[in-house]
């Protein structure tokens, strides 16, 4: 106790790092502002380092444990630089049996890549989620944040052959 | 805020609509957004300002109308016509019919099935109102059964109420409502807290996003009431980061519900005061379950510990925590409203009341319904789903999701409730509902499940954590063609095993999709094992014949 506290030095001059200031002082800079803080970071700069872990956990005073502990815990929270453009593949449970895994399959055999991946020029990344909730219109595809329905083959491959250009 | 000031608006607002001879609802919801119903929006909103019909006619983006196959929808009041499968090169044609004959070809018959055999409690405003409108809400009945619990009721007076109607936990469980109110409410605590659980993490169940994107305020009254019954004053809704539209919606209505004195303090002139906060969840299937959930508001990972202490004891920062779903906080309006014995009246002896489903898979008709307890299987798949597409066969339904299981044709007239269900070797679960055709291989069905509960296991205890993988394993060896008869003992000694010693429900229920499809489809796994087929052609066989006949 009575220990003062220095809040640390933003690991740059981003502006962005205003914003996850903001952030953790909306919930008064305690320790449960962890996930909120994380999911600030992320949406700002599109995903999690050890300089934005460090520094969220000194500001929060929360061991640099328990951020990496919670940042690789969630599924959300990725700590690889996402690619250009981003495709997700639901793959809930009415997707699946509708036929999500085929659309993976399509996606590897053309691009070489698995979910969870990017691909070598950095343009695309491939993931999965759980489930979009849109299930009404299986199997679902987000295209840089537009959800697609009823997606088949060959919309999935037509629709991301135009990020390539 | 007084409750006569409520009417006002109420009455306010039914004028304001009263004006328009025509009001075109647009369905804005996750679902029929996808498929572009913005665009109809706007284009409908252009062609009428182009045709300065402004004062006339009103168009406007309103929640979930629950057919979401057949989107985007849209209704025209009053005079109830519906349209399905709606472009943007639809408005002129639409604008120009609304004083003529309806356009025959976009209709959408709502007489049939899906929509007569509803009977909507949950979803009485979804369709019907523009979410992000507070003054919709209160037109419709909105926050009267808050002023009638906070200046009529006493908060053991709500809770009778509660316990009157027999509403049960719709997350799954079943646990009665009005239990859990009394147990808080008995807890001593100069602190106590209301949680709702929006982490709908089942895959294939999409009700709660439905719901806090069509009607947000219906969940924030429901906590609102009960806060006031077990004497909370902070609430906090935990929803996933996964349905940027449902936050959203949630946002805007505490802003306008604060903003109006609908929540915050001293709400109506009395002492109750409550205020509720947004919490994201960061995609983790175990953080539905109650004290995992707790643990990641308190911002730690999201690893449930060991009940006893409930959390009606000991929960959010070690205080008495009410946790109930969005479902169930979605009940309490209505029954406030309407009184505990109107609602015990709908449904069965022991489930009472409706549920909310989302029906999916090879049904021809997808959305959201909600329908009386203790209908059967077969009306809710055959009537309102208008049975399988493509001429192709039922085979199995599941319901619960990864902890639920999945139920054959010949179960297909027994009655949807908890005890039923539970029966049969599924769960009511929170209502996920999936359809499965003879396209659907019964082992890979229930690999998927467990490859689902592997990797969401969060890994604190041995049995859920080792044993969901070697389940994994062993199903894996399966469909590949490689499993022996022994294989397929271990796999069953291994359900158990797990069921009985995993810490929290994740694991507990793991087995289910297991254990359900190794009762009803023993053929489909015998086939795999001992002829190295599958019968449905799903699974590729590493070695015999079975590579043909998945080709």
């Amino acid at each position: 106790m009575g220990t003062s506290f220095r809040k640390p030095v933003a690991p740059s001059e981003d502006k962005r790092w205003k914003i996850v200031d903001a952030a953790m002082r909306r919930l008064g800079n305690q320790s449960h502002a962890l996930i909120e803080a994380l999911h600030t970071v992320q949406e700002s700069f599109g995903f999690l380092d050890a300089d934005s872990l460090r520094y969220v956990a000194t500001s929060l005073r929360v061991p640099l444990s328990q951020a990496f502990g919670v940042a690789t815990f969630y599924h959300y929270f990725t700590m690889k630089p996402p690619g250009k453009h981003t495709c997700v593949v639901c793959t809930g449970t009415a997707c699946y049996i509708k036929g999500a895994g085929k659309l993976l399959a399509d996606m590897k055999s053309k691009y070489g890549i698995v979910p969870g991946e990017t691909t070598e020029d950095g343009n695309m990344s491939l993931v999965t989620a759980r489930c979009l909730g849109a299930c009404g219109l299986a199997p679902a595809v987000v295209y840089d944040g537009q959800v697609a329905g009823k997606v088949n083959s060959a919309a999935i491959i037509e629709r991301v052959g135009r990020w390539e250009k | 805020m007084t409750p006569e000031e409520l009417g006002e608006i109420t009455a306010k607002q039914e004028d304001a609509e009263r004006q328009f001879k025509h009001r075109i609802h647009v369905c804005t919801a996750a679902g029929c957004l996808s498929s572009g119903s913005d665009k109809v929006k706007n284009a409908l909103a252009k062609e009428i300002k182009d045709r300065g019909l402004e004062h006339q006619c009103k168009v406007k983006g309103v929640g979930c109308m629950g057919l979401c196959a057949n989107g985007p929808l849209l209704a025209v009041k009053p005079s109830n016509i519906m349209y399905q499968g709606v472009t943007e090169n639809d408005a002129a044609e639409i604008v120009s019919s609304l004083d003529t004959e309806p356009v025959a070809r976009l209709e959408c018959p709502t007489e049939m099935p899906f929509f007569r055999r509803q009977v909507k409690i949950v979803l009485e405003n979804c369709g019907r109102i523009d979410p992000e409108q507070i003054e919709e809400y209160i037109a419709a009945s909105g926050y009267e059964g808050l002023v009638k619990a906070l200046t009529e009721f006493s908060p053991g007076e709500v809770i009778e109420q509660v316990l009157r109607s027999g509403l049960r936990g719709r997350g799954g469980a079943g646990y009665p409502t009005g239990l859990k109110w009394s147990m808080v409410a008995k807890t001593d605590s100069d602190k106590k807290y209301v949680v709702c659980n929006a982490d709908e993490g089942d895959p294939g169940a999409f009700m709660d996003r439905s719901v806090l994107e069509s009607d947000p305020h219906r969940v924030l009254e429901g906590m609102a009431i009960a806060a006031y019954a077990v004497d909370a004053t902070q609430g906090y809704i935990y929803v996933r980061a996964e349905y940027p539209l449902a936050i959203k919606n949630l946002k805007t209505a505490i802003r306008q519900a604060q903003n109006l004195g609908l929540l915050g303090n001293n709400i109506f002139g009395t002492t109750h005061s409550f205020h509720v906060e947004l919490r994201l969840g960061a995609g983790a299937f175990v953080c539905g379950e109650e004290t995992a959930l707790i643990a990641s508001i308190e911002g730690r990972r999201g690893m449930p510990r060991p009940r006893p202490p409930f959390p009606a004891a000991e929960g959010l920062w070690g205080y008495p925590t009410l946790i109930n779903n969005v479902e169930t906080f979605a009940n309490i309006a209505p029954i406030m409203r309407n009184g505990g014995d109107w609602f015990a009246r709908i449904g069965t002896e022991k489930s009472k009341g409706t549920k909310v489903f989302a029906l999916a898979g090879r049904v021809k008709n997808t959305g959201l319904i909600e329908v009386p307890m203790g209908i059967t299987l077969r009306d809710i798949i055959f009537e309102i789903g208008g049975g399988v597409p493509d001429g192709r066969s039922f085979k199995a339904v599941q319901t619960g999701g990864p902890s639920g299981g999945c139920i054959p044709a010949e179960f297909l007239d027994m009655p949807v409730d908890y005890e039923s269900l539970k029966k049969l070797g599924s769960i009511m679960g929170s209502g996920g509902m999936i359809v499965m055709d003879d396209t659907s291989c019964m082992v890979d069905v229930a690999k998927y499940f467990m490859e689902f509960c592997m990797s969401e296991s969060c890994g604190k205890c041995i049995p859920c954590r080792v044993g969901t993988y070697q389940m994994h394993e062993l199903l894996t060896r399966i469909t590949d063609g490689k499993a022996t008869p022994q294989d397929v003992a271990t796999l069953e000694e291994l359900c158990d095993l797990v069921m009985n010693t995993s810490l929290c429900g994740l694991g507990q229920s793991a087995p289910n999709p297991v254990l359900s499809t190794l009762r009803y489809f023993r053929d489909e796994y015998r086939a795999h094992v001992e002829e190295k087929k599958c019968p449905s052609g799903v699974c590729v066989m590493q070695n015999g014949n079975g590579k043909e006949v998945a080709a």
